[in-house]
C-alpha cells in the first residue's frame, strides 16, 4: 500500500515507529558478560520451573525389548573423577537422614529385599548421546516408604563416595521407574558403573544418576551452591527428560 | 530527489489560492519577508508562497508493522545465540551415531561458538529458546490475525516466478517487474524460514523432553532422528542467512531502514 506524504511527515512517522522498536534493544544487556552470566542462569532456572510443571508423574519413559539394548561393552563408563572410589562393599551401608522416621544405615540386603524392578530404558547424556541399557533395582518410592520418609518433603539430597553429590525433586524420585539400581545387564553393578548402588531414573539426564551412593537426606531446603556437582557449575538442576 | 522534483512540478499547475491561516503555520519557515498580512493585501507574492505551501510528496509504504519488526529483530538475535550455542552443544558429541565407537562428524572451531563450555552453551540455549519460541508464536499469530501473511506467504501461484527471479540474481538475467512488497523468491525464502523455525522448535522440544513429549518424538521418528532434524533446521537457517544479508546490502539503506522504522521510502513497486 503506497501512500504519498510530505517528506517531513515520513521522517516523523519513521522516527516514531523506530522509537516503538526501542524495547528490543533491551536484549543488548546480554552483550555484557557480567550481566548475561546471571541472566542465562536465571533462564535455566525458569526452564527448570517449566520442566517441573511439564513433568507427568504417571507418564512412563519408553521401555525397550532386550534386542534393543546395546551390548554391555557399548554402555559407556562415565565418571567425573575416579571410576572406583574403593568402597568396602562388605561394610557399605546407605545412610538415611533428614525428614524420615527411621534414619540410619541400610544394607544392600535390606534394599534388595524390596520388590525388584528390571527395566530396559534409555540413558540420555547431556552431551547428546544416549544408550539403551538394562537395569535392575528397587523403586526409590518403596525405599522411601521403608525408611518412613515424609514424601511431602521437596527434595532428596544425595552424597556419593566419590564426593559427587546430587539433589532431586520428590516427584521425580517417586516416579515408578526411578530406581536405587544395584544391577546392570542382570549382573551386580560393577565398580565403574557405581557399585554397590546408584540412581537410575529414565526421566532424568545422565548426570542426575549419581553412582557410589553414600547417603540420602530427605529435606525441604537445599543448601545454596550445593545442589549438584554439575548443577553448581551451570547445568540444569531439574535435568528432566 | 529527482522524483520529488517531478511531483513538485505536477502539483504546481494546480496550485490552490493561498489562505492566510495555513500560511501562518506551514509557511513560517519562509522567513520574515513573507507575512500573512502582506499575502492578503497583495497578490504578487502568491507564486513563491504557493511553492512553499505545496510541498514535495514522497512515495512511501508502511511495509513492516511493529509486531513484524519486533519479532524480526528478536529472531535475528536469538537465532545468532541459538546457532552459536547450539554448535557448542554439538561439539560435546559431534556425531549422530552411537557413543561407542564415536565418529566425529565435524570439528567446529571454538571461536564460532558461544558459552565457553557445554554447560554455558546450554544456559544460553535454554534461555534464548524462550525468546525464539515466544517471538515465533507472536509472529505467526500476528500474520494470521492481521492477514498480513498474504504479502509474504509463498503460494503455488508464486512457483512460476521463482526461476526468473533466481536467474536475475544469480545469472544476470533480466529483472522481472516488481509485483508487490515481495517477489516470489523472497516469499519462498521467508516462508521457508518459518518452516525451519517450526522444525527447530518442535525437534528442540523432543530433544529437551523426549519422555514428556514422547508423541512428538514418535512423529519425528524418534530421539535420534529428531536430533538430525534439529541440525537440518539449523542448516536451513545457515543457508538462508548469508543470502538474506547479501540481499540487504545490495538493496541499500532505505530497504534496510524499513525493517527498523516500518516505512520504506520510494518503494520499487507500484500500486
Amino acid at each position: 500500500m503506497i501512500t504519498r506524504l510530505e517528506d517531513k511527515d515520513l521522517k516523523r512517522q519513521s522516527r516514531r515507529q523506530l522509537l516503538k522498536l526501542a524495547p528490543v534493544a533491551a536484549l543488548g544487556v546480554f552483550a555484557f558478560p557480567k550481566v548475561s552470566d546471571r541472566l542465562v542462569a536465571a533462564g535455566v532456572r525458569f526452564s527448570d520451573w517449566a520442566s517441573g510443571g511439564l513433568f507427568r508423574p504417571q507418564h512412563l519413559a519408553q521401555m525397550f525389548s532386550d534386542s534393543d539394548v546395546v551390548p554391555f561393552a557399548k554402555f559407556p563408563y562415565n565418571g567425573y573423577d575416579v571410576l572406583d572410589p574403593e568402597i568396602d562393599l562388605e561394610k557399605w551401608t546407605l545412610t538415611v537422614e533428614g525428614d524420615v522416621q527411621h534414619p540410619g544405615g541400610y544394607t544392600l540386603e535390606q534394599i534388595q529385599a524390596l520388590p525388584k524392578i528390571s527395566q530396559n530404558t534409555r540413558h540420555v547424556c547431556v552431551e547428546g548421546w544416549d544408550v539403551v541399557g538394562s537395569f535392575g533395582g528397587s523403586r526409590i518410592s518403596d525405599f522411601l516408604t521403608l525408611v518412613g520418609a515424609n514424601t511431602g518433603a521437596r527434595f532428596l539430597e544425595i552424597e556419593c563416595a566419590d564426593d559427587y553429590y546430587e539433589s532431586i525433586d520428590m516427584a521425580s524420585a517417586q516416579h515408578l521407574q526411578s530406581l536405587l539400581c544395584y544391577e546392570m545387564y542382570g549382573q551386580p553393578l560393577d565398580r565403574g558403573h557405581g557399585a554397590p548402588l546408584r540412581l537410575q531414573m529414565p526421566t532424568k539426564l545422565g548426570y542426575k544418576q549419581a553412582k557410589y551412593l553414600d547417603s540420602i537426606r530427605v529435606t525441604n531446603v537445599l543448601k545454596p551452591g550445593k545442589t549438584g556437582y554439575w548443577e553448581d557449575q551451570g547445568y540444569s538442576w531439574f535435568g528432566g527428560l | 530527489m529527482e522524483r520529488e522534483e517531478k511531483n513538485e512540478d505536477k502539483k504546481d499547475a494546480a496550485a490552490p489560492q493561498p489562505e492566510p491561516l495555513p500560511m501562518a503555520k506551514s509557511g513560517a519557515v519562509e522567513g520574515p519577508e513573507v507575512k500573512p498580512e502582506t499575502v492578503v493585501a497583495e497578490p504578487v507574492p502568491t507564486q513563491p508562497l504557493a511553492k512553499a505551501e505545496e510541498p514535495a510528496l514522497v512515495r512511501a509504504a508502511y511495509e513492516h508493522p511493529l509486531p513484524i519488526r519486533i519479532t524480526h529483530w528478536v529472531h535475528a538475535i536469538s537465532l545468532f545465540v541459538m546457532v552459536t550455542s547450539g554448535l557448542r552443544i554439538f561439539r560435546a558429541f559431534p556425531s549422530f551415531g552411537p557413543k561407542i565407537p564415536e565418529k566425529v562428524l565435524l570439528d567446529i572451531p571454538k571461536s564460532l561458538t558461544l558459552g565457553g563450555w557445554l554447560g554455558g552453551a546450554l544456559q544460553w540455549h535454554f534461555t534464548f529458546m524462550w525468546f525464539f519460541a515466544a517471538s515465533g508464536v507472536l509472529y505467526l499469530a500476528y500474520q494470521v490475525i492481521s492477514g498480513h501473511y498474504r504479502t509474504v506467504l509463498f503460494m503455488p501461484r508464486d512457483i512460476s516466478g521463482v526461476w526468473p527471479m533466481a536467474r536475475h540474481y544469480f545469472f544476470f538475467g533480466p529483472r522481472p517487474p516488481a509485483m508487490g512488497q515481495y517477489n516470489p523468491l523472497q516469499k519462498l525464502a521467508y516462508t521457508s524460514t518459518v518452516g525451519f523455525g517450526v522444525l527447530s522448535l518442535l525437534t528442540g522440544i523432543v530433544l529437551y523432553k523426549p519422555t514428556q513429549f514422547s508423541w512428538l518424538a514418535f512423529l519425528f521418528g524418534g530421539f535420534h532422528l529428531a536430533r538430525v532434524w534439529h541440525f537440518a533446521a539449523m542448516c536451513g537457517f545457515l543457508a538462508f542467512i548469508p543470502g538474506h544479508l547479501i540481499m540487504v546490502v545490495l538493496h541499500g539503506w532505505a530497504n534496510f531502514f524499513a525493517m527498523l522504522s516500518g516505512w520504506k521510502r520510494e518503494p520499487e513497486y507500484q500500486e
